[in-house]
C-alpha cells in the first residue's frame, strides 16, 4: 500500500526513521522541527532513542480542522521524549497500553499511520513506541 | 513618581449571557465602575483595553462617549488584562496622566480553544496530527510535576472542590453548584490526570477599572487601596509553554516565577505578607504548581496545604476567592482583571459570604497564558 509522511522534512524513513531537526549554525543549539527556508539552520538528524519525559492521553477528540486522524475519534498518547545530547521532543506515542506509561521509560522512534487519505494512500507520522533493544 | 489607587471597580457576570456581545458586556462593566466611584466617562484621560475573540476594545468609545480620549487596544492572551493595567500603571506613573480605565472583556464559543498552527508560528502537520490541544500542554505539565513532587490526583479534586465552593458563593461566578471530591474525581476523564471538572471553560464576561494619581484618589476620596506592583514578564529560555514541539535540555525558570519575584522585589514584601492570591488555575493543577512558582510554599508542600485546606476561605492563605477560572470560566481579556476586581473587593471588605474573614491588607494576583506570559499584581491597602 502507498505511504507518504504527514509532511516533507519532518523524518527520514530508510532504513530506519529519523526525526529531521536543525542546528543553528552560530549557536550550535538543537531544534525540532528544522525551521523551513531558513539559512540560519543546517538539517540534522536527531537520535531515535530517549526517555519519556512526561506524557498524557487526548482522550477527546481534536477540533478539525486542523485535527485529521481517523473518524470516528480514537483516543492517542502523546508525550515528551528526552534524546540525549539533543533536546525534548513532543511526540505521538504507540504500541503501549495507556496505564503502562510512566516517566523514565526508554522509547525509539518509529512511525504510524495517522490517516488514510482517499486515494487510499496511508499517511505517515512519527511516533514513539516503548523501546525494543538496549541502545540507552 | 506618584502611586497608584484603584479607586473603582465594575464587572459584569462571568458565565454565558445570550444576545450579548462581548463589546456591549464590556461597556456595562464600565458604567459599573464609573458608578462605582461617582465619575463619568468624559472624565477618562485614557484607557487601556483589550478582547481575544470579542472585538476591538478602542470601538467602545461609540458606546460610552466620543471623547477623543487615547484609548490603546491590547492583545497578550490570558495576560491581556494584567498587560492592560501594566499599561495604565506606567501612564500613571509617567506623570502624564490623573485618571484612566483598564478594561477586558470576551465571548468564546463553546468548546476548546481551537488555534490554527499558522497563528503560532507553526508548521500544519503540528495540527493535522493532534498536537495542536492546549490542554495537552497542561497535563504534561502537571503530570511530570505530580510525579516528581509526590502530588496525588485528590490534591488536584481539593482545588476543584474550592473553586466550586467559592463559586457558589459569588454572584458574578459562573458554575455555582458545590461539587465533592469524589464526583470531581471520577468525571469525565480529558487528558490524565485531568477530569473535566478539573478544567475551567472558555466563557464570557468583562470588567473594568478606574485607576488615579494619588492626588486624583485623595481628591475622590479613594485613596484606600495601592498598587504596590504590576509586572509582565515574557517567557525566558529554558521555560515549558504550551504549543511546544520540543523543549531544551536544560531546563529554566517559569514566566510566572520570573514575574513572581518582580513583583514581590517592586513592592518591598515577601510571599509572606500575602493575605490573599488569585492565582492562575486554567486547571486544577496549575493552580497547585503556580502556589510553588509564585513563591508561597516549596514545590510538593501543596499536596499537605491542600488536605490542611489552608487555601480555603478560611485557611492561611485564601487562593481563588471568587472560585477563579475554574468558577469563573475564562474569558480571556477579562481573567486577569477579574482577579484584580476580587482582591479590590477583598480589600473593601464586601465580600459579602465569601468575604474573607481575617483582616485582608495585601492582595496578590497572578495571570498566565500562552505562548508564555504572566503578569502579577500586589495591591495594597
Amino acid at each position: 500500500m502507498a505511504a507518504r509522511p504527514v509532511a516533507p522534512d519532518l523524518f527520514t524513513s530508510a532504513p530506519t526513521p529519523r526525526l529531521i531537526g536543525g542546528r543553528d549554525r552560530a549557536t550550535g543549539r538543537i531544534v525540532f522541527p528544522l525551521p523551513a527556508n531558513n539559512p540560519d539552520y543546517e538539517a540534522l538528524e536527531l537520535p531515535t532513542h530517549g526517555s519519556l519525559w512526561s506524557y498524557t492521553v487526548q482522550r477527546f477528540a481534536p477540533k478539525s480542522p486542523p485535527y485529521t486522524g481517523p473518524q470516528p475519534f480514537e483516543a492517542f498518547a502523546i508525550g515528551y521524549v528526552e534524546l540525549p545530547d539533543a533536546l525534548i521532543v513532543e511526540s505521538r506515542l504507540t504500541q503501549v497500553a495507556f496505564d503502562d506509561l510512566r516517566l523514565g521509560l526508554p522509547m525509539e522512534l518509529t512511525t504510524t499511520v495517522l490517516r488514510t487519505d482517499p486515494d487510499g494512500c496511508e499517511v505517515l507520522t512519527y511516533a514513539f513506541r516503548p523501546a525494543t533493544d538496549r541502545k540507552i | 513618581m506618584t502611586d497608584v489607587f484603584i479607586v473603582g471597580i465594575g464587572i459584569h457576570p462571568f458565565g454565558r449571557t445570550e444576545g450579548r456581545s462581548g463589546l456591549q458586556q464590556g461597556a456595562l462593566a464600565a458604567r459599573a465602575a464609573l458608578a462605582d466611584v461617582d465619575l463619568t466617562w468624559s472624565e477618562m484621560q485614557f484607557a487601556y483595553g483589550g478582547s481575544d475573540a470579542a472585538g476591538k476594545a478602542d470601538t467602545l468609545v461609540a458606546q460610552l462617549g466620543l471623547t477623543t480620549l487615547p484609548f490603546v487596544n491590547v492583545t497578550n492572551g490570558c495576560a491581556t488584562g494584567g498587560a492592560a493595567l501594566f499599561g495604565a500603571y506606567s501612564a500613571i506613573r509617567s506623570g502624564d496622566f490623573d485618571l484612566g480605565m483598564v478594561i477586558g472583556f470576551d465571548k468564546h464559543p463553546r468548546g476548546a480553544f481551537d488555534p490554527r498552527p499558522a497563528d503560532w508560528g507553526l508548521p500544519d502537520w503540528y495540527g493535522e496530527t493532534g498536537l495542536m490541544v492546549t490542554t495537552q500542554f497542561f497535563a504534561t505539565k502537571l503530570r511530570r510535576y505530580m510525579d516528581i513532587h509526590g502530588i496525588t490526583p485528590v490534591a488536584l479534586a481539593r482545588v476543584s472542590e474550592k473553586a466550586y465552593h467559592n463559586g457558589s458563593l459569588t454572584p458574578h461566578a459562573w458554575r455555582r453548584t458545590p461539587t465533592d471530591v469524589n464526583t470531581i474525581l471520577s468525571a469525565q476523564m480529558l487528558n490524565d490526570p485531568l477530569t473535566k471538572f478539573m478544567f475551567c471553560s472558555p466563557s464570557e464576561g468583562g470588567v473594568a477599572l478606574i485607576v488615579a494619581s494619588e492626588r486624583k484618589a485623595r481628591a475622590l476620596g479613594r485613596a484606600g487601596i495601592r498598587i504596590k506592583a504590576v509586572s509582565m514578564r515574557t517567557r525566558p529560555q529554558g521555560s515549558f509553554e504550551v504549543f511546544a514541539p520540543y523543549l531544551d535540555l536544560e531546563r529554566g525558570d517559569s514566566v510566572s516565577a520570573t514575574a513572581s519575584r518582580a513583583a514581590f522585589e517592586m513592592a518591598g514584601v515577601g510571599p509572606e505578607d500575602i493575605d490573599i492570591a488569585q492565582l492562575q488555575d486554567t486547571e486544577s493543577g496549575a493552580e497547585i504548581m503556580h502556589m510553588a512558582e509564585n513563591g508561597f510554599c516549596a514545590d510538593g508542600q501543596q499536596e499537605q496545604w491542600l488536605a490542611e485546606g489552608r487555601t480555603r476561605l478560611d485557611g492561611a492563605l485564601p487562593i481563588n476567592t471568587d472560585g477563579g477560572c475554574l468558577a469563573c470560566g475564562e474569558p480571556i481579556g477579562a481573567s486577569g482583571l477579574r482577579q484584580v476586581y476580587e482582591n479590590v473587593t477583598q480589600l473593601r471588605g464586601t465580600g459579602g459570604p465569601r468575604q474573607v474573614k481575617r483582616t485582608v491588607r495585601t492582595a496578590y494576583s497572578h495571570v498566565y497564558g500562552a505562548p508564555g506570559v504572566s503578569a502579577v499584581v500586589i495591591l495594597q491597602c
